[in-house]
């Protein structure tokens, strides 16, 4: 019984590496052929502007439950490592796929609109829909970015005083 | 490899148990040889899309298993490694390659699949419509039951290994994929058209219905393995709608599965879902699980490969 279970490992073994390898070399055919046609990603150029002139005023208007709650604020913040640093930078401050979030335009923005943005995407500028992230976990990410205004504004007012 | 003649036991359990352990050992560490993980909230459907797609490049490494019983036959362990990555954010493109064991028969590579999917609009909707479209081309030996189309009956795997093998099939898959979020809760559903290439044969047509949701909605300010907002829950409903010669539901087969997902912080997932027949024609179990990681920059790995700028 040994024996034939050894057997039997072996082949399967021999089997799945196979497997492995003729997907492998499928894969990198696949992607690169489809990266090729694909337009490279390019530096974002969003305008932060005209991605906001797409939200509509009722949802502009919504408010942010969580709003100044500094536990759904951390909340949010683990959310943006699991998710958003990769476009976006581990502070935030943007990369060549996403633009800063500390630009005075996205701080400026209301909870609403950064809601809308999160949940909708700018899909034909690369960024993908997050609504698959439950609705409270869009309002503590966007309490989190909140949170970034505070902090940014800090320096700037005590420079002022 | 050679088919050996199929006998109407199964082998015995430590046998199963040693070679699962193989396979899952080696596409376990084929996945991890890879680049750096990225985060993912994956949903738990094994047979349904949802209309979210892959993250522009990055790539996805999914292993999949289904264990099914056989009645006139042996059971059989069917698995899949699916590569999947995305393109842009309104395209994803992903490699499946399937194989099979049947006990006390043989193991085989069956198949492989090429699918694209299409977001069709911009911004979220009620319903989100999303274009599927699948060239796969396997033998008729190919068990992975990912989606259950046509007349397939259990009756269609009873043969040897041997046997199903002589058959292949090249096919051309399309799906709508429509699939709504709300208040937590994510409803899916697949029409589907197949056509095998051949000329002779007819269009077929199956359905894939799901509906999902988080245990937890908001997140926990730590990480955590067992959170609730980790896992997900569901239940899938799929089968087979006949042919454009005999359509409806007579001699097709349907399954009911309860599923569940745990998206673990350390960027890995887990599957599972158990499929149990509805009619006389569907296997009585279809026991699946899967693994799968998410890994960021691989875009930018092959384009670079192929002397691309960065």
């Amino acid at each position: 019984m040994k024996g034939k279970s050894a057997y039997l490992c072996s082949r399967a073994l021999t089997a799945v590496l196979r497997t492995a390898i003729a997907a492998g070399a499928l894969f990198s055919c696949w992607t690169a052929a489809a990266q090729m046609d694909a337009a490279a990603p390019q530096p974002h150029g969003w305008s932060a502007a005209a991605v906001q002139a797409r939200v509509p005023q009722s949802a502009r208007l919504r408010k942010n439950p969580f709003e100044g709650n500094e536990r759904e604020a951390t909340a949010g913040e683990k959310l943006f490592e699991e998710h958003c640093t990769e476009c976006h930078g581990q502070k935030a401050a943007g990369t060549r796929y996403g633009p800063s979030l500390l630009q005075e335009e996205v701080q400026q923005a209301s909870p609403g609109t950064l809601f809308w943005i999160l949940s909708n995407g700018v899909v034909r500028r690369g960024m993908p829909v997050w609504s698959k992230l439950p609705e409270p976990q869009r309002w503590q990410l966007v309490t989190f970015l909140q949170s970034l205004r505070a902090h940014s504004t800090k320096p700037a007012m005590e420079r002022h005083d | 490899m050679t088919a050996e003649p199929a006998s109407n036991h199964t082998s015995p359990l430590a046998s199963r148990l040693v070679r699962w352990s193989c396979y899952s050992l080696s596409l376990a560490v084929f996945a991890l040889s890879l680049c750096a993980a990225a985060a993912a909230q994956e949903s738990p459907y094994i047979v349904t899309y949802d209309h979210y797609m892959e993250e522009p490049g990055n790539l996805e490494v999914e292993y999949f298993s289904t264990f099914g019983t056989q009645r006139g036959g042996n059971d059989f362990h069917a698995f899949w490694m699916e590569f999947e990555f995305g393109t842009t954010a309104w395209w994803t493109t992903e490699v499946y390659v399937d194989g099979q064991t049947t006990f006390s028969d043989s193991t085989l590579f069956t198949g492989f699949r090429l699918e694209n999917r299409l977001r069709l609009l911009d911004r979220e909707h009620i319903v989100n419509p999303v274009l599927y479209i699948e060239y796969e081309q396997t033998s008729g030996a190919d068990k992975i039951l990912k989606e259950v189309e046509g007349h397939d009956v259990e009756s269609d795997f009873s043969e040897s290994n041997g046997q199903l093998r002589k058959e292949h099939d090249h096919e051309l898959e399309l799906k709508l994929l429509l699939s709504s979020t709300f208040k937590g809760w994510n409803v899916a559903l697949n029409p589907i058209f197949t056509k095998n290439l051949s000329p002779s044969e007819p269009w077929e047509f199956a359905y894939a219905a799901g509906a999902s949701r988080p245990l937890g909605l908001k997140a926990s300010p730590e990480r955590c393995n067992f959170c609730p907002e980790n896992f997900i829950v569901g239940a899938e409903l799929y089968g087979g709608l006949g042919d454009a010669r005999n359509p409806g539901l007579p001699n097709t087969s349907h399954y009911l599965a309860p599923v569940a997902a745990w998206n673990l912080p350390s960027d890995w997932t887990l599957r599972l879902s158990s499929g149990f027949g509805l009619n006389d024609h569907s296997h009585r179990l279809l026991l699946r699980w899967g693994i799968s990681r998410e890994f960021s920059g691989f875009g930018d790995m092959v384009r670079q490969l192929f002397g691309g700028r960065m």
